[in-house]
């Protein structure tokens, strides 16, 4: 019997990966990616899903599980890349023996982050093949193909997706579950040990392959082309060619004025707009890297090809060498597709010349609703007392970092200075404080510090750093929806073990009626030059009121 | 057929259980679906929307463009208006009057009002209010979906009613009574 499932992209990837027989999924949480580890950790006991302290020991965790011949999947958000990028990367020089696959869920529009980097650029960069699925469906049937693919050319998958498919809902077709690989771990050093001798000849290994990478992008299923048939008034029909089969037009006679070529989730948008009478040759592009043969026939056919890409326009620039200079290319560069922002049916709509309806202007009594912490948040309290002893000293920077706390930036509190990366707020005000800032004032998360605070920590102390470094621990994730955190229980041993001693690592509860307390040790552990810790420490809102909701039922 | 429809109000008010309604309906109808929605920061009480589509037809875009929305269901008046772009002179709009301020700059509410009642199809009602007369306070959401229950077309109130039972089946029978009590509510004041 066909069963079909309503499912998010995120769920449609796990429930994918699961069906593919993955052994293990590592990750860390961040905003679209994190449904994916949570649909594993609810779904299948027999998957090692538990949430890792990083992006970098997450993608080498999986590593390790491919090199022991078993399946293994690694997810993250796009800027998560940055993190696992060593490990990334190298893991195209070793290869891989189990399937691997890696997961980066773009943000274009920056609804939950801080950039909107494209990650296909990294697959690109560590020369493996990306897989960028257009729909939930397409996104479940790539996994196993993915798996596939991975063991046959025995490189690490890069799969790439974007806010809009991670967190959008359609039915799923779903099919019979595959058996995890047995124990097989890799028996060749010399893939695996990257000692330059061995590292140039693995190197040289990999730029081989790039010619079969190149001819399972031709041949993928995934990659097709469409000729819209405008002639037919009654309705649009339409007939779909593999990728490397030359594209037949009904018109053989005249070329077509535009042809789109589109990528992802961008050619759901493209297809929104397409209408009866409309005559655009459609290529397809959901595998990488880009079938060259299937573009090229494509622009033999039209005067003029449109990129239609969400994020940034690296097709768009690819293409414009492929076809020379001469060939008229449109996108994100011309302008034609704005050049920041995801995008929408309504600016690929523009792209393609169709005409709005008339539609009514944006409404007068709307004001924006920007998000801010809960009522009764811990983090409310930090900020009120650090708001009051900053303003006793005129030159306080109080250095922010990635996590609900980061909304103390907005109105009432208007409490941080900066927010870059993760882990930033402790390296930041310690440079700044070696420039000559004082009070330099760190603040971050528990979940952030175990992220990718601790090392910056260690540096302040052995480099006697004059710092106060404030860890808000609400003993979870909490802008993720509540993961655990990695250091729970575990900070002031953290602290100690790390050269700080007892005397200024101090613990403080976040509510109102222990304010003179909280800002008195602000102040005390200012006036130490040294470094020095003061934790915060009070459950966080929302994972409270779960529990309580819980136990009710 | 189709119908495209904009859930809207502020993170906490339960638009996403009126998704997970319609979206089980649709299934077991056998229509085709996608629902985009707003997850991470913006939860903390900021404005939150879901685009809902519903098709006898293959549904590409995940987004609906702007001017083909068919529907705006909205927990919060202001919220209502916020995606008016998106609507038509077809469109219906139905939304709850009772206002959510945690902003300082909100707008007079008078002037608010007149703006939206102007627009050709409304469907207003203070859904708080009714949920606390009805002792039903925490199914002021689906009181919402009952009123627009009318307007969905694509599907049948019966077919919703059916879905309520289902997706509230593992919370008891209480909580199913209630909540298909609270969607006749709402059914019936738009009559």
């Amino acid at each position: 019997m066909i069963e079909r499932k309503l499912l998010l992209g995120d769920e449609a990837i796990a429930l994918g990966a699961i069906h593919a027989g993955i052994s293990g999924v590592y990750a860390y949480p961040g905003t679209p990616s994190t449904e994916i580890t949570e649909y594993i950790q609810a779904h299948a006991p027999e998957v090692r899903s538990r949430w890792c302290t990083n992006e970098k020991t997450a993608m080498e965790a999986a590593l390790g599980m491919a090199y022991a011949g078993k399946r293994a999947l690694v997810c993250m958000k796009h800027v998560g890349m940055n993190v696992a990028a060593d490990a990334f990367i190298n893991s195209a020089i070793t290869g891989v023996n189990g399937g691997l696959v890696v997961l980066a869920a773009d943000d274009p529009s920056m609804h939950s982050s801080q950039n909107e980097q494209d990650s296909r650029f990294y697959g690109k960069f560590a020369m493996i093949p990306i897989l960028e699925p257009s729909t939930q469906q397409e996104a479940y049937d790539m996994m196993a193909y993915a798996y596939e693919l991975s063991e046959r050319l025995k490189l690490p998958i890069l799969m790439r997706v974007v806010t809009r498919l991670a967190h959008s809902r359609a039915g799923v077709v779903v099919k019979e579950p595959i058996k995890q690989n047995a124990l097989n771990p890799e028996t060749d050093r010399t893939h695996w040990v990257l000692l330059p001798v061995n590292a140039r000849r693995q190197y040289a290994s990999l730029v081989d392959k790039q010619g079969e990478l190149l001819a399972s992008s031709e041949a993928s299923p995934y990659n097709s082309c469409k000729q819209q048939i405008g002639s037919d008034k009654s309705g649009t029909t339409s007939h779909e060619n593999q990728a490397n089969i030359e594209v037949t037009t009904h018109k053989s006679s005249s070329t077509s004025p535009v042809g789109v070529i589109a990528c992802g989730i961008a050619h759901n948008y493209v297809m929104e707009n397409i209408t009866t009478g409309m005559d655009i040759p459609i290529l397809k592009i959901s595998q990488y890297p880009l079938p060259e043969t299937a573009i090229k026939s494509l622009a033999t056919q039209c005067e003029s090809l449109l990129i239609a890409e969400d994020g940034q326009p690296l097709v768009e620039e690819q293409v414009k060498s492929l076809l020379g200079t001469d060939y008229p290319i449109k996108g994100r560069l011309t302008g034609e597709l704005p050049r920041m922002g995801e995008l929408t049916p309504d600016n690929v709509g523009a792209a393609l010349g169709v005409n709005k309806e008339q539609i009514y202007a944006t409404a007068q009594n709307v004001m924006p609703r920007p998000p801010a912490l809960c009522q009764g948040c811990g983090h409310r309290d930090v900020y009120d007392a650090l708001n009051k002893v900053a303003a006793e000293y005129e030159g306080a920077r109080i250095f922010g970092d990635i996590g609900c706390y980061t909304l103390g930036a907005l109105p009432p509190f208007r409490a941080i200075d900066s927010c870059v990366d993760m882990g930033a707020s402790i390296t930041m005000a310690k440079g700044a404080a070696d420039a000559g800032v004082y009070p330099a004032i760190a603040v971050i998360g528990d979940s952030t510090f175990t992220h990718s605070g601790m090392t910056g920590l260690l540096d302040a102390i052995n480099d006697n750093a004059n710092i106060t470094v404030i860890i808000s621990d609400n003993l979870t994730t909490a802008m993720t929806g509540g993961q655990d955190s990695a250091g729970t229980n575990k900070f002031e041993a953290i602290c100690l073990g790390l050269g700080l001693t007892p005397e200024h690592v101090r613990v403080v509860v976040p509510l109102p009626k222990n304010m003179e307390e909280i800002t008195r040790v602000i102040r005390e552990e200012i006036e130490y030059k040294g470094v020095s810790v003061i934790i915060p420490r009070r459950e966080c809102m929302q994972t409270f009121q779960r529990k309580l909701r819980n136990k009710k039922k | 057929m189709k119908k495209d429809i904009i859930l809207a109000g502020v993170g906490g008010q339960g638009i996403l259980t009126i998704a997970t309604i319609i979206g089980d309906a649709a299934t077991a109808a056998n229509l085709n679906l996608k629902q985009a929605e707003v997850h991470g920061m913006s939860q903390r009480g900021g404005d939150v929307q879901s685009n809902l589509r519903l098709s006898t037809e293959t549904i590409y875009s995940d987004l609906i463009k702007q001017g083909a929305a068919d529907l705006i269901i909205s927990m919060e008046p202001m919220e209502a208006l916020r995606y008016i772009p998106y609507i038509n002179k077809d469109s219906w709009i139905v939304t709850s009057s009772h206002t959510f301020k945690n902003i300082s700059n909100y707008p007079q509410e008078e002037s608010l009002m007149e703006e939206l009642t102007n627009f050709p199809h409304v469907a207003i009602l203070p859904i708080e209010d009714v949920a606390k007369e009805n002792s039903l306070p925490k199914s002021a959401n689906v009181i919402l979906l009952g009123m627009a229950a009318k307007y969905i077309e694509i599907l049948s109130p019966e077919q919703l009613r059916e879905s309520i039972s289902r997706v509230f089946a593992s919370k008891g029978e209480k909580i199913v009574e209630a909540n298909l009590r609270a969607f006749d509510l709402g059914l019936q004041a738009v009559k």
